[in-house]
């Protein structure tokens, strides 16, 4: 075929255009965080002393990190998703670095040194490297097809930006149950459960947003 | 490459629904691309007779991707990784796994090169694995160099089922190039 025909065909197709804005990114996330939602709910609940929690800024200052943590994820990912990446991937997350090393200070000095190593251990390290992982399995699936509309620089790198954001949506829903709010627990578990989470990530992007 | 702003400015006229934009933005990409392939394909130490296959893979992802191309930035960069992206992905698939400097093609000289008559034979055997209606489809409006509104009529289908039909066509034909 010569290139020329080939071009009379992409000219035919021409009308098919639409913007990609990561559009349908915030969907994804949405679909895929209202099915760990569900799951959320069932398997795992809020927290009964909520209530209590919210005044204390350890709970404050974890719900911020989660929320920041989804919010540059968002971003990086929508960034990685096209041939030409603008600025560097790591000074993206780099507020989220600062505010975790922000946050860590600041409960080594507001807590008595004999606390920090059960701080840091705390009582449900298990179940939180267990909830989130399983929390984030559905935003991933949403999220890694919703960029396979995308033309990433890196498909590995893009299923890694997935692969956070979902952890980062996983760890949003968990830190409402969670009764671990030390900045020790969460720079500690959920970081260690985010790490699988990017792997899975990458390993499917690999292969599923090739274009 | 032709002058940056021309082509930035014909994407743009493209997006909103202008076709002799389109084509003649696809006429410059090939010739800028031909000359990119042949010397990627030199560098890497392999024949050039594939230029035209890769030329045509690449403006069908070109074309497929279109949307990722942020209009704030000159089109120039994103043709460059686009072309980047899908030589590597062919040398890769060759087994050619080195890591070819892909930049130095990229500046090379522009040479007075017209339309290539050569034939990309993959794309051709590629074409005949498709569906027989979408290859017809893309037979009539490529070669035949029918209208959409025509194939409708010839094929007794809408013409939005014809487009439709096209559309699927040029996806499977680059996912067929990918697994080749």
């Amino acid at each position: 075929m010569k290139t020329e025909n080939l071009v009379a065909a992409l000219v035919a197709d021409n009308g098919s255009g639409r913007r990609w804005t990561g559009r349908m990114l915030p969907a994804a996330l949405a679909l895929g965080g209202a099915v760990s939602l569900c799951l959320f709910i069932v398997d795992l609940g809020v927290r009964d002393d909520i209530a209590q929690a919210v005044v204390t800024w350890r709970f404050d200052l974890k719900v911020v990190l989660v929320l920041l943590a989804l919010a540059l994820a968002f971003g990086l990912c929508r960034a990685l998703s096209v041939p030409v990446i603008a600025g560097s991937a790591i000074r993206r997350l780099l507020p989220l670095g600062a505010l975790f090393v922000f946050a860590v200070t600041i409960e080594l000095i507001a807590t008595p040194s004999a606390l920090w190593a059960s701080r840091l251990v705390g009582s449900n390290s298990l179940i939180c490297l267990t909830s989130i992982p399983m929390l984030a399995l559905a935003p991933l699936a949403a999220i890694l097809l919703a960029l396979r509309s995308g033309a990433p620089a890196s498909p590995a790198l893009a299923g890694a930006a997935a692969g956070l954001l979902a952890a980062a949506a996983g760890a949003a829903l968990y830190a409402f149950h969670c009764f671990d709010d030390s900045p020790l627990f969460v720079a500690t578990w959920y970081v260690l459960a985010t790490i699988p989470v990017v792997a899975v990530g990458a390993l499917a992007g690999r292969r599923l947003l090739r274009w | 490459m032709t002058d940056q702003s021309d082509l930035s400015a014909l994407m743009r006229l493209a997006r909103q629904g202008d076709d002799e934009a389109y084509r003649r933005l696809l006429g410059h990409a090939s010739v800028w691309l031909r000359n990119v392939v042949r010397r990627g394909l030199t560098l890497a130490g392999r024949s050039t007779a594939d230029t035209e296959d890769v030329v045509q893979e690449t403006l069908l992802a070109m074309h497929l991707k279109r949307e990722t191309w942020d209009e704030t930035q000159t089109l120039e960069p994103w043709l460059r990784a686009i072309a980047r992206h899908k030589l590597t992905d062919y040398l890769r698939r060759r087994g050619l796994h080195d890591h070819v400097d892909i930049d130095d093609c990229m500046d090379a000289p522009e040479m007075a090169v017209g339309a290539d008559s050569s034939t990309a034979m993959d794309t051709r055997r590629l074409l005949a694995e498709l569906p027989v209606r979408q290859r017809r489809i893309v037979e009539e409006i490529s070669l035949e160099g029918r209208r959409a509104a025509d194939v409708a009529v010839r094929l007794g289908m809408s013409e939005g089922a014809v487009r439709v039909s096209l559309h699927r066509a040029l996806k499977t034909l680059a996912i067929a190039f990918r697994r080749d």
